[in-house]
């Protein structure tokens, strides 16, 4: 009997993936101007989705609030190359560091809350963050203000250097979210972390410190979003208070990704990132009506099928193109 | 022998993943009292919460004056006159004792069982009627528990481990309380470790052995040695 | 002077911010559950008065007659229909239904009402205004934190003297063996969510009869009945109100500094009793 990590898909898929990253880094090259800012939105939910789902799939900390640090890594990549005279990319990893700085004592606060009232807690930390920016009037305050043409200049000579410029750092972005989530999980902490979820009491029991691996989780995710957030304002090239904090397009969409795609796995926000631009693209005119279809959708596989669209591909394949866990091969026929 | 009160049949019963009752069969005429027995884990609590439907079976597994019963919900069974006196007593915290008894009798059936007579079989209960139920001691919360099942005037009760955890001058009262509450014409089964007592009330009694029935016979007849012989399986 | 109104106003203003907690209260009381789509159902519950408003002619106020019988059956619908299914060990179903359903009640608001602000006329009501001393009242005010405490009474005497009352402090319990006691707890849920969504309903109308709304402010109206709750203590019906006053307090003084401030400051007020207070000044149960 053998006990290995790896399975024959896993293989597979680590070659594809690597294909596939390979045509998307040549994007620029082959693809058109709206599909590579697609492509680059895509990357950016993507990676959004992914750390909501660390959060809320792996470490319990189910999160409505999000935003906070989508529109603080936002204003931190305006403050920073505004103020400081920081270069865009520079900026962006100061947002995440600032990021995690600023997620310290606000995880010391709302921590004190437990289960949904957590979630909660997080809107109203959003709020705040909110409604404290639209008091910032060297950043426009309530109306929000533009990124000055000499710093977007400064990141690539021409439009189409820039635009290509953002894209790699959106997929680069993306492709670093995952693999540290995947490389966190099958780490001894994130083991521990998959034994809270199946049961605290018993992971408490051994010895696992549950609450500061909550907090490291905490803290990790909100730089990481952080840097997305710098990188969509980076993207946008205008932040506003109402756009930067919003509750709907940082958060519930994030949600409806990872439920449809399957919360608690790390294939899950892939394939519900791919469906939810697939369905945003076809039945965008809808508007409102596109909304209520995605909560509908969600609510319906929240309660028909709790592990999403790869949950029920998993159950009927026996199928993981991420392998965490560890499989028994049995190499001979047991004797009768 | 008429049609028995509780009929169960190839009762397979699981306790979260795991079976705990295997192909069991059993049977409770009307006024009888049975005595369950068994080691810890022969699946006497997963037999108790089959009957009350907390957990829920396949419906023909158990049949109560010859209706199915065996997949309704545990307040369908309530109504139809099963109640249960839970292990550990499990007195509802938030709530004083009358307030505890009196939601044990919100069903309405007719019979001797009020808060009056509840009160007549514990005096005690009255005096502390406006306590809340955790302020009591275990002894008294039992009594609780017990008058909480017969405020639903039930035709048959199930008593699950009611000695476990109390001191013997207590158990004692509450066994000498038993023949007022079967004496009513009422049904029962009791889980019991002391064995002793339990074949001192009961007219039946069956042994249970990880999940099936090592013995069953009549209370009176049955001798020590087949019992230790069914309860540990020495052979 | 100034501030002794200020301290009156913010304290009446709690009255709302009780109402718009006390069904979040009850229904987390009960079941354990915390509805995110609460606020957007207060919202629903303004805009279902405006339309009996439009349609009948009736002053907002009468409207009640309509929109608490029909808040309460879709409250006993919606928990019996749906999230029932979502209640166990694990939070993230009930917690994620609940967000699709603001998402949906939102958006279905939009698509039929609009993104216009309404408000309700209630005539007269809104201006009238009486003095007591040197304070000047409005009588909406007053009446709105009278009928926050009369509802919060009327719960508390609910839950502690009547029979239905004692089943939801069973349920609450020990959900199993209130079932042993004939309680089926679907139903008994089905129960504690429609009187829920009737507090709901009083909340939607005085809301909207005092200030204008749109769809989009639900999210709003839930954070400020979290927030009392969570200051008032989990599970304490008398601290909800306290914590409404306390929260409205917050705001009229931050209002009173600097117009921009009034909603930060009741936000720093609750943080500030997290961060002093994790359980509430008046806390009777655990979460």
């Amino acid at each position: 009997m053998r006990v290995i990590r790896t399975s024959k898909a896993a293989k597979i898929s680590i070659m594809l993936a690597t294909l596939v990253l390979l045509v998307l880094i040549l994007a620029p090259w082959w693809a058109g101007r709206a599909d590579i800012r697609l492509m680059g939105e895509l990357f950016l939910y993507l990676a959004l989705a992914s750390l909501w789902n660390l959060m809320a799939g792996y470490a319990g900390l189910v999160s409505v609030g999000q935003q906070a640090y989508v529109g603080f890594g936002g204003y931190m990549l305006f403050a920073l190359t505004i103020f400081a005279g920081f270069p865009p990319v520079v900026a962006i990893v100061g947002a995440g560091a600032l990021g995690a700085l600023v997620s310290v004592p606000v995880a010391l606060l709302i921590f004190r809350l437990r289960g949904a009232y957590f979630a909660i807690g997080t809107w109203v930390i959003a709020e705040v963050f909110r409604l404290s920016f639209a008091q910032v009037s060297a950043l426009g305050g309530g109306s929000g203000s533009s990124l000055p043409v000499k710093i977007v200049r400064s990141m690539a000579d021409g439009r189409s250097e820039r635009e290509a410029l953002s894209y790699w750092l959106a997929l680069g972005i993306a492709f670093c979210v995952i693999a540290a989530v995947y490389m966190f999980l099958r780490s001894r902490q994130g083991l521990a972390l998959t034994a809270i979820r199946d049961n605290e009491l018993a992971a408490s029991s051994l010895g696992i410190d549950i609450w500061r691996t909550k907090f490291v989780v905490y803290v990790v995710a909100s730089a990481l979003t952080a840097m997305v957030g710098a990188l969509i304002f980076l993207q946008k090239l205008r932040i506003s208070p109402d756009a930067a904090f919003s509750v709907n397009d940082w958060t519930a969409f994030v949600i409806f990704i990872v439920v449809i795609g399957g919360i608690g796995t790390i294939e899950g926000p892939i394939i519900g990132t791919l469906i939810f631009f697939a369905l945003r693209e076809t039945l965008a005119d809808l508007g409102t009506v596109y909304l209520m279809v995605l909560g509908v959708v969600a609510i319906l596989i929240m309660l028909r099928a709790p592990k999403g669209l790869w949950g029920l591909v998993r159950a009927r394949f026996d199928l993981e193109l991420f392998p965490l866990g560890y499989r028994v091969i049995s190499d001979k026929v047991k004797k009768e | 022998m008429a049609d028995p009160l509780l009929q169960i049949s190839k009762l397979d019963a699981y306790y979260n993943d795991f079976q705990a009752l295997y192909q069991l069969d059993m049977s409770l005429g009307e006024g009888e009292v049975l005595a369950i027995i068994g080691s810890n884990g022969a699946g006497k609590t997963t037999l108790m919460r089959s009957i009350s439907g907390l957990i829920s079976n396949n419906s023909s597994q158990m049949r109560y004056r010859g209706n199915p019963i065996g997949a309704l919900r545990a307040d369908q069974v309530a109504a139809l006159g099963i109640a249960l006196v839970p292990e550990g007593r499990q007195l509802f915290p938030s709530l004083s004792v009358e307030e505890n008894l009196l939601i044990g009798g919100r069903l309405g059936r007719k019979g001797p069982w009020s808060l009056r007579t509840v009160f007549n079989l514990f005096p005690i209960l009255k005096e502390r009627r406006t306590l809340p139920s955790t302020s009591l001691s275990g002894g008294q919360q039992q009594m609780v528990a017990i008058g909480r099942a017969l405020m639903s005037n039930p035709d048959l009760i199930l008593f699950d481990e009611i000695s476990l955890g109390l001191a013997p001058v207590i158990i004692k009262s509450i066994y000498d309380a038993l023949p007022n509450i079967v004496g009513e014409g009422i049904s029962a089964m009791i889980v019991e470790q002391d064995i002793s007592k339990a074949i001192s009330v009961s007219n039946r009694v069956y042994c249970l052995q990880e999940g099936r029935i090592s013995l069953e016979g009549a209370s009176k007849s049955i001798s020590r040695e087949e019992i230790s012989h069914a309860y540990f399986g020495i052979t | 002077m100034d501030w002794v109104n200020v301290i009156v106003q913010g304290t009446l203003l709690g009255g709302l911010y009780a109402l718009f907690a006390a069904g979040l209260s009850l229904i987390f009381g009960v079941m354990r559950l915390v509805n995110i789509a609460h606020g957007d159902l207060i919202i629903f519950a303004a805009y279902l008065g405006l339309t009996v408003v439009m349609t009948t002619g009736l002053h907002p106020i009468l409207a009640l007659v309509f929109v608490i019988p029909a808040m309460a059956l879709i409250g006993y619908a919606l928990q019996v229909g749906i999230l029932n299914h979502t209640l166990g060990d694990d939070l993230l179903p009930p917690l994620l239904v609940t967000f699709g359903l603001s998402v949906i009640i939102q958006n279905s608001l939009l698509e039929i009402y609009t993104a216009d602000p309404q408000k309700m006329d209630a005539g007269v009501l809104e201006t009238a205004s009486f003095s007591l001393g040197d304070l000047q009242l409005g009588v909406l005010p007053v009446l709105t934190f009278g009928i926050a405490v009369v509802v919060i009474a009327s719960l508390q005497w609910l839950f502690y003297r009547t029979a239905l009352g004692r089943a939801f402090r069973a349920v609450s319990d020990d959900q199993d063996i209130a079932q042993l006691m004939g309680l089926n707890r679907r139903h008994i849920f089905g129960l504690a969510m429609a009187l829920a969504l009737a507090v709901t309903a009083i909340a939607g109308i005085l809301l909207g009869i005092r200030t204008s709304f749109d769809p989009s402010v639900g999210g709003g109206r839930l954070i400020f009945g979290f927030e009392a709750v969570i200051i008032g203590g989990l599970g304490n019906l008398w601290g909800t109100l306290a914590g409404g006053v306390i929260l409205g307090v917050a705001q009229t003084i931050g209002a009173k500094i600097d117009p921009g401030w009034q909603i930060l400051a009741g936000h720093v007020a609750f943080l500030l009793v997290l961060a002093i207070r994790p359980q509430g000044l008046f806390p009777r149960i655990s979460g």
